[in-house]
């Protein structure tokens, strides 16, 4: 049968859409915080502030006019993304990875024209990839030069990792592979390969791209079942003090290990989709209870870390 | 957390008070709960006539104030004569006033009836007792044996008269009976041996009611009271109680017609029966009571359709609400398809389809050309929506050449929404690829072909503009499923991965 009861998913502790905006986002999220995580400029200057690392800024277009001085901006760089500061589920990213005698290069080798550059600043500053069409700014950031550890996991891509903090604890993660399906982009709706990680060593769990299991990313072909997450303390502990930061009650955390810098923070959404139950094969809604069963909240980021480390692993299911 | 009981509270409230003022709206005001539904109304002409004397005339004539009958027009045509209507609670009546009337003399009245099936007399006040009917000496005997063998066998006043009448048409009659028939007419006869007993009855004129029937006269009918209720009574032809084409034009005891000044005064009826709009109906009757009434039927008829197209908003916006709560289709703009669906109802559903498919199929082509000039976004959506104007009106010239007057509803379609949709179909085309425009596209249609479906339904237009309680429910469902947290019926199968590996 294609169609799962709807008891069944209960008794799986399986999260739904209505339940998340309901029960999570709209109970615990206050909403005078939001710009804080739908902002990427304010999330930026908040992470620094608390001294969260983030991939380096090159510069801000906030004016038509000023779109003319990205070439000067990204100089003596060797790739560079161009992101809209309000933007959401991963519109109007552009990614850069090679620049040689003025010309771009996307990940997968296709040129990118100036006024390719131009007209898709131009988008974003009229708003056309923010929420509601509000005018917006584009962010010029350092290109991510990605831990080796990932080689042939991600094609054209920056794996990122999503960690769901709830009230502060890191409750279930996952790696974000790009594929050739989602143009090197880390969205699982546009074909990324999920890898659920485990709590407590960020060992790999189980993996599904579209929604659907798989054993080896569709394009390299490797095996995604023994990936161990490299660092994997320092990014619970970056997740778990977005919630000092951003004081949201359900927060996703993206994050990505970078060779020299190691991770960074990538953005917070406050709003994290559903998928990450498919990839690590089990439901959050667990997890979320048993953390609001909790009374006390006056625990710090490494208690909480220890905490969700020792509550929230689970058994490898391959 | 705070209680959720307020709201589940003012939830129920809601849909009380929409359930309850729609079936009163329905009840009391007659506003039939389907469609398309008929009702019968009488029209009846009344014409007095009488001689004029050469002095003076007025005419005193009872109007029709029956329950089981509604006025729905009335108007009295009376050239030369004055004329007041005077309207006591139980007692109407026109005065036709004029100084000299010579020759014979024609004045008429007219009213349409609807009948409100309400065929019961009730009363309040106990009537008083009648005074004994004194009989003449040679009848006395007779008619105080029959009565007397009657009420012995009788138990309240009600079997008192059945019986009576009974026996005023027994074809066996006993020699009594026989001699008062001879001095009385039936129904004379019946009044005057209720009232010897102290029954209460009286003597009332009805109309019956028939259609294309011409020159009628009123026929005399017995009330008798019992228990709150005037009981009618039809002496001659044996019948108790009343059905919906008997109109009883005058019955608290007042004359029919008093001429002064006059003679030989006649009152003839002639009647046509004529079937009309419920909803008219009810609506014109509603018109008549001057009692101030929250309706939309008040306002002049442009408001009123175009009330007609606001009210099916709700009903589509339910529709998207239910199909992304609870099923979880996804749509590109939220409630675009809600508009396009306003626009099918005008364009009809089949027309409506291809007339969007070919606009937005022509716009995606102009906008991936409008794209290569690296225009501003503003100037990019109004380049595109001024090119759908030019498109719109391309189609509605060459289907009106070609004779396809559907083709000429296109214009219904708004052009802002159509511009922004195209603009968004075509920056996801470059983003995700054709795929995840026809999935998104083909979404929006699917839930704008629903709540076309549910909008244009009949029956749905009808609740909507005349029931405007419905909106209190619609309100109440939308509010309760913005409560639903359970699972989307497309998750049961976004999920279904998740069963059974725990």
């Amino acid at each position: 049968m294609k169609y799962a009861w709807p008891w069944e998913l209960s008794r799986s502790g399986v999260l739904n859409m209505n339940r998340r905006n309901i029960s999570y986002i709209g109970r615990y999220n206050q909403r005078k915080f939001y710009k804080r995580v739908d902002d990427k400029l304010i999330t930026k200057q908040l992470a620094l502030a608390n001294g969260i690392a983030v991939p380096d800024l090159i510069g801000v277009v906030h004016q038509q006019h000023k779109i003319q001085e990205i070439p000067t901006m990204v100089l003596d760089r060797t790739g560079f993304v161009i992101k809209p500061a309000k933007g959401s589920g991963g519109k109007g990213i552009m990614v850069i990875t090679r620049v040689s005698n003025g010309c771009y290069y996307k990940p997968n080798g296709h040129e990118v024209t100036h006024s390719e550059i131009y007209r898709h600043v131009s988008n974003i500053l009229s708003g056309l990839f923010s929420l509601g069409g509000k005018p917006d700014v584009a962010i010029v950031e350092g290109l991510i030069e990605f831990d080796p550890v990932f080689e042939g996991l991600s094609y054209e891509g920056v794996p990122d990792i999503r960690l769901i903090v709830f009230k502060g604890f890191p409750v279930m993660g996952m790696l974000r592979l790009s594929t050739a399906a989602s143009d090197g982009k880390a969205n699982l709706h546009q074909g990324a390969v999920g890898v659920g990680l485990d709590i407590a060593t960020g060992n790999s769990l189980h993996a599904v791209q579209f929604d659907l299991p798989v054993d080896k990313h569709p394009d390299t072909h490797f095996p995604l079942s023994n990936i161990v997450v490299p660092h994997w303390e320092t990014l619970l502990h970056t997740a778990s003090s977005a919630y000092e930061m951003c004081e949201l009650g359900y927060l996703g955390t993206d994050m990505v290990l970078d060779k020299n810098k190691g991770p960074l923070l990538l953005e917070l959404n406050a709003r994290p989709g559903l998928t990450i139950q498919i990839a690590n094969g089990r439901g959050i809604l667990p997890r979320l209870k048993h953390v609001e069963a909790m009374k006390s909240s006056t625990m710090s980021v490494e208690e909480r870390v220890a905490y969700a480390k020792k509550h929230f692993c689970s058994n490898p299911i391959f | 957390m705070h209680s959720r009981k307020p709201f589940y509270i003012f939830v129920a409230l809601l849909f009380i008070i929409g359930i309850s003022t729609s079936i009163y709206r329905g009840i009391e005001h007659n506003v039939p709960f389907l469609p398309g539904e008929q009702v019968q109304s009488w029209a009846v002409d009344a014409k007095i006539s009488f001689n004029g004397t050469n002095q003076p005339a007025e005419v005193n004539f009872s109007l029709p104030n029956d329950p089981a009958f509604d006025i729905l027009v009335e108007n009295a045509s009376s050239p030369g004569y004055g004329l007041t209507i005077s309207a006591e609670a139980k007692n109407r009546r026109a005065v036709w006033s004029i100084r000299e009337a010579s020759g014979s003399q024609a004045l008429y009245y007219r009213v349409t009836l609807v009948p409100t099936g309400k065929l019961n007399i009730e009363t309040d006040e106990v009537p008083v007792a009648p005074e004994a009917y004194l009989w003449p000496a040679t009848e006395k005997s007779a008619a105080e044996q029959i009565t007397e063998e009657v009420w012995v066998r009788s138990a309240t006043n009600l079997s008192f008269a059945q019986q009576l009448m009974n026996l005023i048409n027994d074809n066996d009659q006993s020699q009594n009976m026989a001699l008062l028939l001879s001095a009385n007419t039936p129904t004379n006869l019946f009044v005057h041996m209720l009232h010897s007993k102290g029954v209460p009855a009286r003597i009332v004129n009805g109309l019956q009611l028939e259609d294309q029937r011409r020159r009628q006269q009123l026929t005399s009918y017995v009330q008798v009271y019992n228990d709150g209720e005037w009981e009618l009574f039809d002496v001659p032809n044996n019948k108790k109680g009343r059905d919906n084409t008997l109109v009883l034009w005058e019955y608290t005891g007042n004359s029919v017609l008093d001429v002064m000044g006059g003679t030989n005064s006649l009152v003839n009826f002639s009647m046509l029966q004529d079937t009309r709009s419920a909803l008219a109906t009810s609506i014109d009757m509603m018109m008549n009571d001057d009692a101030w009434d929250f309706s939309l039927y008040q306002l002049p008829l442009e408001e009123q359709s175009t009330f007609k197209g606001i009210l099916l908003i709700p009903i589509g916006v339910l529709v998207v609400v239910f199909l992304r709560v609870i099923v979880g289709i996804k749509t590109s703009g939220t409630f675009m398809p809600v508009l396009i669906a306003l626009a099918f109802i005008q364009t009809t559903l089949l027309t409506g389809l291809i007339g969007f498919l070919l606009i937005v199929a022509f716009g995606l082509m102009i906008r991936s050309y409008l794209s290569t000039l690296n225009l501003l976004l503003i100037s990019r959506i109004s380049a595109v929506i001024i090119v759908v104007i030019f498109i719109i009106g391309l189609f509605t010239l060459i289907s009106f050449k070609l004779g396809l007057s559907e083709g000429l509803t296109i214009t219904f379609f708004p052009m802002i929404i159509l511009a922004w949709t195209i603009e968004r179909m075509s920056i996801l085309w470059e983003e995700e690829g054709p795929k995840k425009v026809f999935v998104s596209g083909g979404g929006s249609l699917f839930v704008a072909t629903l709540a076309y479906l549910a909008m244009d339904n009949q029956l749905v237009q009808h609740w909507v503009f005349n029931f405007l309680g419905v909106h209190l429910v619609i309100l109440a469902l939308v509010l309760v499923m913005g409560q639903y947290t359970g699972y989307r019926l497309t998750e049961l199968k976004r999920f279904k991965p998740l069963v059974g590996e725990q």
